[in-house]
């Protein structure tokens, strides 16, 4: 089976978020899990600008301005929602409110540390946005990044090796061969892609992995991939 | 005389801004970006500011048009990164050397402001620690955990956006126009709102998100600069 396309890694991480939480989604593809949630979920999405209650994108004619999310893009609010200013926002996030922020990543270490702000791109400014509040804070970090980097790099890690968001946060990653939970005896797979054998999921993460004794197959449902 | 913090124009609100004030800047995810008062800053131009601005390169925001005209000395944001694989101006200044960055995560960027605006002068965040943005900064344990100290950030001079005013000041904002605007009214001493319009009647209570005491000069304007 082939691994999972972006949506795909975004419908995974949604099927595990449960009603009545509050979650954050970073940029990228994050933020498409937010169109697969189960039917019967009622969640309500945190962007870093203050919006509580983030809904779908904005159809054309619809579009605001002055509502965005995050990532400047031209959202619609769900009934009930609220908008409170920066300090307040990044209050709820450092408070420990948010429930369950879902980040991009670059690196995921076998003790939770996260890289996703620094590329080491030469001569480039920083770019660290909320990333690290959100890492630092939220009170379950959830990374959907793919399993291996373009050249074949593992991106799960005994240790990260680019600049850190924030240490020993990452409770689960969800990627394009399997879902990984970080725990105190490292990282345990919990979902394995169709037809990947461990010996093979294991030559391709830069750190030792157990299996979870329920351990499950991992078989999205047929979804266009993301842009 | 009755309250009235209604100033002509933007020339009129910024012209007694001196050289070396440090400036907030309202705005982020493309909402709140006082674009009429940034240009007009551009042309008083006041030098060797310090910026303290979400985003130093964000494309609806004229921010960049401060620091492309070399008026500022140093920038204090959550987020300098130009958008194309090209240097922008601000990053040919940064790795020239001719211009001084401060880069925080963002709530720390945000509580710093909020912090200066509320008499405290630095605090303790869990933001940070373990990472290149707090290296050296003093780090002390609270319970089962380390947190990074962070100094409060003040200044000179507020340039918000909002959507309505009336003759005091009150201000209201439209959707996730508010971010910072809030926080950087209370940390600066001369706060001027730019907003859609004057309203001639009281806003009611209920509705003023930012009280007109934080603000000294509202200048409206019909449209939106570029």
């Amino acid at each position: 089976m082939k691994p999972l396309n972006r949506r795909q890694m975004a419908w995974r991480a949604a099927q595990d978020i449960d009603s009545g939480l509050l979650v954050n989604l970073g940029i990228g593809m994050p933020v498409h899990a937010a169109d697969f949630l189960r039917p019967e979920v009622d969640v309500f999405i945190q962007a870093e600008n203050g919006v509580i209650g983030a809904g779908p994108l904005a159809a054309a004619d619809k579009a605001d301005p002055d509502l965005v999310d995050a990532s400047s893009r031209r959202i619609t609010l769900r009934p009930g929602a609220s908008i409170v200013d920066s300090a307040w926002s990044f209050a709820m996030i450092r408070g420990g409110h948010i429930d369950i922020t879902i980040l991009g990543a670059f690196e995921v270490a076998a003790n939770g540390d996260l890289a996703n702000w620094d590329m080491r791109v030469r001569d480039k400014g920083p770019l660290v946005g909320g990333a690290m509040d959100l890492a630092a804070c939220a009170r379950a970090v959830w990374v959907i990044m793919e399993h291996n980097t373009r050249k074949g790099d593992p991106r799960l890690l005994e240790r990260c090796t680019l600049p850190l968001t924030a240490v020993r946060c990452v409770k689960r990653v969800f990627t394009d061969l399997a879902v990984v939970d970080v725990t105190p005896s490292g990282f345990v797979v919990r979902d394995i892609l169709d037809g990947l054998t461990r010996a093979q999921l294991q030559e391709r993460t830069g750190a030792p992995l157990s299996f979870a004794p329920d351990c499950r197959v991992l078989a999205p449902p047929p979804l266009p991939d993301a842009e | 005389m009755p309250i009235d913090k209604r100033v002509k124009s933007a020339a009129e609100a910024l012209a007694d801004v001196a050289d070396g004030s440090t400036v907030f800047i309202t705005g982020f995810g493309g909402a709140g970006f006082p674009n009429v008062l940034i240009r007009a800053l551009r042309e008083r131009a006041p030098r060797d500011l310090t910026l303290v601005v979400n985003s130093a390169t964000h494309r609806y925001s004229l921010t960049h048009e401060l620091i492309e005209a070399g008026l500022v000395r140093k920038v204090i944001c959550s987020a300098a990164r130009g958008h194309s694989k090209e240097l922008s101006p601000f990053e040919q200044l940064l790795k020239a050397g001719k211009i001084e960055l401060v880069c925080l995560p963002q709530g720390t960027f945000a509580e710093s402001i909020r912090a200066g605006g509320a008499g405290i002068p630095a605090y303790y965040t869990p933001v940070g620690v373990g990472t290149d943005l707090t290296r050296g900064k003093e780090v002390r344990r609270f319970g089962d955990r380390d947190y990074v100290l962070e100094e409060a950030i003040k200044g000179e001079l507020a340039l918000v956006r909002a959507d309505t005013s009336d003759l005091y000041g009150n201000l209201t904002f439209r959707y996730a126009q508010v971010n910072f605007g809030p926080a950087m009214a209370t940390a600066a001493s001369l706060v001027v709102a730019e907003v859609r319009a004057v309203a001639s009647e009281p806003i009611p209570q209920e509705r003023v998100q930012l009280p007109g005491v934080y603000v000294d000069r509202v200048v409206a304007v019909r449209e939106k600069a570029p």
